[in-house]
């Protein structure tokens, strides 16, 4: 992934700066508060949601498990079409191609259509490096290109910046990058976006270059669908002469019909709207309408090392609505830059260390970064089970063991600093195995029970820093069955 | 070894457990959905399009297939609109009563020249009521995807009820994937301030649909 979050602080040291914000927590609780109540009524319209949502997840699963078969189809799909398929092992490769392909073209600047995908590949500072400049066209991706700032959420990348903060990033940086902001600009979103209609209309109009990625790939038909609605993906899609699609290759869907589904669900997830202003579908090239060139590179870069863990592939169902970030109260506080990667909230904390491996400090802190509360799964439209993988990434952390990473398998180490976690269990997996001695045990803890602190000591004493301990019963579970045979005939 | 091959290589490792006789696409896939959420009449329908469609700030008007010229030239003059995008097929009908300057929808019109054309009227490939979206899909009377891009104000005509349906999967049936295909739901929008939707960005900021009565024509005809 993007160079910029190597080095990154671990989540709670991240986190811990973040909550002390006082501004960002109040921009990231009126945002969140807004989209809940918002997707909430507009997925209360469709009577059959639980129906789509396992239909999706069905979908999704299917193209996963035959996900060989389904890559060969969408190439050869979109070869008839008359589009031109590259494949990228890793997010280097994927830049040398794109590199390479807006190169042959002869020109030195691009726009870009808001895509995760090149987010994650660093794909704008590759180009810089190779001196193409890349234009945002999505709003909060320009408010965070010109802020050289970080996204901090998947869909609104600039959530954590209110109006007025936006007024001043545009005051103070539009005329870096092109048509200043108009005189006067007030903090009024109608006016912001106005400004950022201005600004780049005549990037849109003189482009050659298109980038984009791409939120579902149609197997039998070789059709990308992109899903948007500022119009911005319309403008790159169509007005540039060469197209560049890069798509990681989890985003197909084996037939057609099967978008019935996602149309309906992505919307309503997402921005919470029966549908979004524009989505936009192209198969290949047509002749005199958009594109005369078109490239769809497809991107592996840690996907294939997911989709071999039995337990945390489901991740790749994820169609990066973040409804699990709106709804998520560790995100709410934490806000999207303590995550480390572009892929903030729940999701990012089981894709970034299945993409990337908990080999980072901040990769093996992510499984972590949650409550467990559930929230996430309750919400998300092609239920994938986050709190599971969550549960199933500690064990990899604390336990090591076996995983692929680049195609490979490696054993990882158990993670330091899990110590005392790790001797609790073997003396619970001892104490449970061994009855005489469990037996032993809980009747002397019921004796001494009015002896017990209420906090623990040593290294336990920050986990009853904010929990009771359990209280223990004057009398063991076992015991009082046999002395009362189940509390027949009423005895206590 | 290419990166074609090692990615492949990869996946199907990757899928070592799936076994071979795994479920085929139809069985593993199903589908409980519904075709259309609720029961609606004709009518209902054509009205449920025209509600969600103002729902997302269009502006939508109704009229008779008799009345559909004077309806277009109405809205080109109140909007002052002196010059108007027309795609090679559009029934010439529709703009007999207009005054505006017709611009043919040509290969070779570049984005700066579209950009200083005051609207674009076309016709629509289906309308999906429970949304309140229309697609377009390139045919003679809708044109380049361009000319509905570029221009700030969109006139489409919608045959009710011939071209709507009520929902995203009916819709789906209708449309041919190897078209270029545009769904429009109200003119272009944003959500990225606050999380808050403002309409009008780089799309056109007004978007005006005509639902024009085609069984009023039938019934002219017979």
């Amino acid at each position: 992934m993007s160079g910029t979050y190597l080095g990154m602080p671990a989540f709670p040291e991240a986190a811990r700066t973040a909550v002390r914000d006082a501004t960002l927590r109040g921009n990231l609780r009126h945002a969140t508060h807004t989209i809940r109540a918002k997707r909430a009524k507009a997925v209360s319209e469709v009577s059959d949601w639980a129906a789509l949502r396992e239909a999706g997840k069905r979908i999704k699963d299917h193209t996963l498990r035959h996900l060989d078969r389904y890559l060969v189809q969408v190439e050869e799909a979109v070869t008839a079409a008359g589009g031109i398929v590259h494949w990228a092992a890793d997010a280097d490769e994927a830049n040398r191609i794109v590199t390479r392909l807006v190169k042959e073209t002869g020109e030195s600047e691009v726009v870009k259509v808001k895509s995760m995908a090149t987010q994650e590949i660093g794909l704008n500072e590759a180009l810089e490096a190779e001196g193409i400049r890349a234009y945002e066209t999505d709003l909060a991706e320009l408010i965070v290109q010109l802020g050289k700032d970080r996204p901090s959420h998947i869909l609104v990348p600039a959530i954590h910046r209110n109006r007025g903060e936006i007024r001043d990033i545009f005051r103070s940086e539009m005329s870096e990058w092109g048509r200043p902001a108009p005189d006067g600009l007030t903090d009024t979103p109608a006016e912001l976006a106005e400004a950022a209609r201005l600004h780049l209309r005549e990037k849109f109009l003189r482009a050659k270059v298109g980038i984009s990625g791409a939120n579902f790939v149609v197997a039998e038909t070789g059709t990308l669908v992109v899903v948007e609605s500022e119009g911005n993906g319309r403008m790159c899609l169509t007005l540039p002469e060469t197209l560049i699609s890069v798509v990681g290759i989890e985003k197909i869907v084996p037939a057609w019909r099967d978008l019935e589904v996602f149309l309906q669900t992505l919307p309503r997830s997402s921005t919470a709207e029966r549908m979004n202003p524009y989505t936009s579908m192209w198969t290949g090239t047509t002749d005199g309408d958009g594109p005369r060139t078109f490239h769809l590179v497809l991107l592996d870069n840690g996907r294939t090392d997911t989709l071999a863990d039995e337990v945390g592939r489901q991740a790749l169902r994820c169609i990066r609505c973040s409804a699990c970030l709106n709804v998520c109260p560790v995100y709410e506080r934490a806000g999207g830059h303590a995550y480390g990667s572009v892929y903030p909230g729940p999701i990012g904390a089981i894709l970034s260390p299945q993409l990337r491996g908990t080999g980072s400090e901040i990769d093996a802190s992510l499984p972590y970064a949650s409550s467990l509360c559930g929230a996430c799964y309750e919400v998300c439209p092609v239920a994938i089970d986050i709190p599971e993988v969550l549960v199933h990434l500690r064990e990899r952390v604390v336990q090591g063991g076996p995983v692929i990473r680049h195609g490979n398998k490696v054993v990882l180490k158990p993670a330091k600093g899990h110590a005392a976690e790790r001797a609790a269990m073997r003396a619970a997996q001892w104490a449970l195995s061994h009855p005489g001695a469990l037996r032993t045990g809980q009747r002397l803890a019921s004796r001494t029970r009015r002896l017990h602190p209420r906090t623990l000591p040593g290294p336990g004493r920050a986990w009853t820093g904010s929990r009771d301990l359990p209280e223990v019963p004057a009398e063991p579970f076992r015991d009082w069955w046999q002395r009362t045979r189940g509390g027949r005939d009423g005895a206590k | 070894m290419s990166s074609r091959e090692r990615i492949l290589g990869r996946v199907r490792r990757a899928l070592a457990d799936v076994p071979r006789d795994d479920a085929p696409y139809e069985r593993a896939v199903g589908r409980d959905c519904l075709r259309e959420h609720g029961e609606r009449t004709v009518a209902e329908t054509v009205e449920l399009l025209a509600e969600n469609l103002a729902d997302y700030r269009a502006v939508v008007h109704r009229c008779t297939a008799g009345d559909l010229a004077s309806t277009v030239a109405g809205l080109l003059a109140a909007r002052g609109s002196r010059t108007v995008l027309v795609p090679p097929g559009l029934d010439p009908d529709w703009l007999a009563s207009s005054v505006a300057e017709r611009v043919p929808d040509r290969a070779g019109s570049t984005a700066h020249e579209l950009d200083r054309i005051d609207s674009v009227v076309t016709g629509c490939a289906v309308a999906v009521a429970e949304t309140g979206t229309i697609v377009l899909d390139g045919s003679a009377d809708q044109g380049r995807r361009r000319i509905t891009l570029v221009p700030d104000h969109h006139i489409c005509v919608v045959r009710v009820p011939g071209q709507v349906v009520s929902s995203v999967p009916q819709a789906l049936e209708r449309l041919d994937p190897a078209r270029p295909l545009t769904w429009i739901s109200g003119p272009s929008a944003t959500s990225d301030i606050e999380l808050d939707r403002v309409e009008g960005v780089h799309g056109p900021r007004t978007l005006e649909v005509v639902l024009v009565d085609d069984q009023s024509r039938d019934e002219v005809r017979s």
